[in-house]
């Protein structure tokens, strides 16, 4: 009995495009759905009190920004990686899905960072409302972002060896795992006005 | 995507850098917006904007929505419908 799942590297011809593009595209709708209620949370929590901090007077701006500027040049070397497959250069798919996942653990050194500083000024999510939300949001985000690496880190690794037997579905896959992690970048667009600007 | 032209890819790559620059000319805007005094339901208007644009620009560049088939648009324009639907609820609770 074979299990093999079809339309992987072909578009299917009903949708026009191949079964994990779609799979991926409805996962990330669910994501938008999953960010969407804490961002729904945190308007509520905000517009029902008159005394909510301003996000730069309590919270890290410039490294807030430093790590807005790591996760856009991470997503640029993502889609890169995979432009690098699409025109059969290996080794540099190799250097660009490494700087990639070097950028994702450097966001996450950045935020340890500040994480850390808010711990040791006694600052957890139970001190306000605002703290609560802050640390949810950034750290579903964060977790996001630990996903993002492993997926990346075998690709990189193990996963690339199916470079060999068919490049076809591994550059689809390297395609669907940079559709995953430009929304990650996406929600942290958002997420940097909302919490450290405004 | 897959199973374009080299001259494509290649046309593709410098697209990519100047939507890089882009992003990077627009984090630089809306940080220093931020600085400047204004009331603050404009402020939100203008961070929100930019990071509407920011977003654009991941979405159809990098994500390929520009030129991505129509069902990946159809389950979006569904995802955004929801998602404002999401966002509108505690308002919906005041009234």
């Amino acid at each position: 009995m074979s299990a093999e799942i079809h339309y992987i590297s072909e578009p299917h011809p009903v949708s026009g495009v191949t079964n994990s593009k779609l799979g991926v595209w409805l996962f990330l709708a669910s994501e938008v759905m999953l960010f969407g209620g804490l961002f729904s949370a945190y308007i509520l929590l905000r517009t029902g009190v008159t005394d909510w901090p301003r996000g730069h007077e309590v919270l890290n701006v410039p490294l807030a920004t430093l790590n807005t500027v790591i996760l856009i040049t991470s997503s640029v070397t993502m889609v890169m990686s995979w432009a690098s497959l699409e025109l059969k250069k290996f080794s540099k798919f190799r250097l660009y899905m490494t700087i990639t996942i070097l950028l994702a653990i450097a966001f996450l050194v950045v935020k340890g960072f500040e994480y850390a500083h808010k711990f040791d000024h006694h600052h957890f999510p139970s001190t306000s409302n605002f703290y609560a939300i802050y640390f949810v949001i950034t750290g579903l985000h964060g977790l996001h972002v630990i996903g993002g690496i492993i997926v990346n880190a075998y690709l990189l690794l193990p996963g690339s060896k199916m470079w060999k037997t068919n490049p076809e579905q591994f550059t689809g896959r390297v395609e669907a795992a940079g559709l995953y992690w430009h929304f990650v970048d996406l929600v942290w667009i958002f997420l940097f006005p909302a919490l450290y600007l405004l | 995507m897959s199973g374009h032209s080299e001259v494509e890819v290649k046309k593709q790559v410098t697209l990519y850098l100047r939507v890089f620059f882009a992003l990077m000319a627009l984090t630089v805007v809306t940080v220093a917006i931020s600085y400047v005094h204004m009331p603050i339901l404009l402020g939100v208007a203008v961070a929100l904007f930019i990071a509407c644009i920011k977003a654009s620009l991941v979405a159809a560049f990098f994500m390929h929505l520009s030129t991505e088939k129509k069902i990946i648009i159809f389950i979006l324009i569904l995802t955004v419908f929801f998602f404002a639907f999401l966002l509108a609820t505690p308002s919906l609770h005041h009234t």
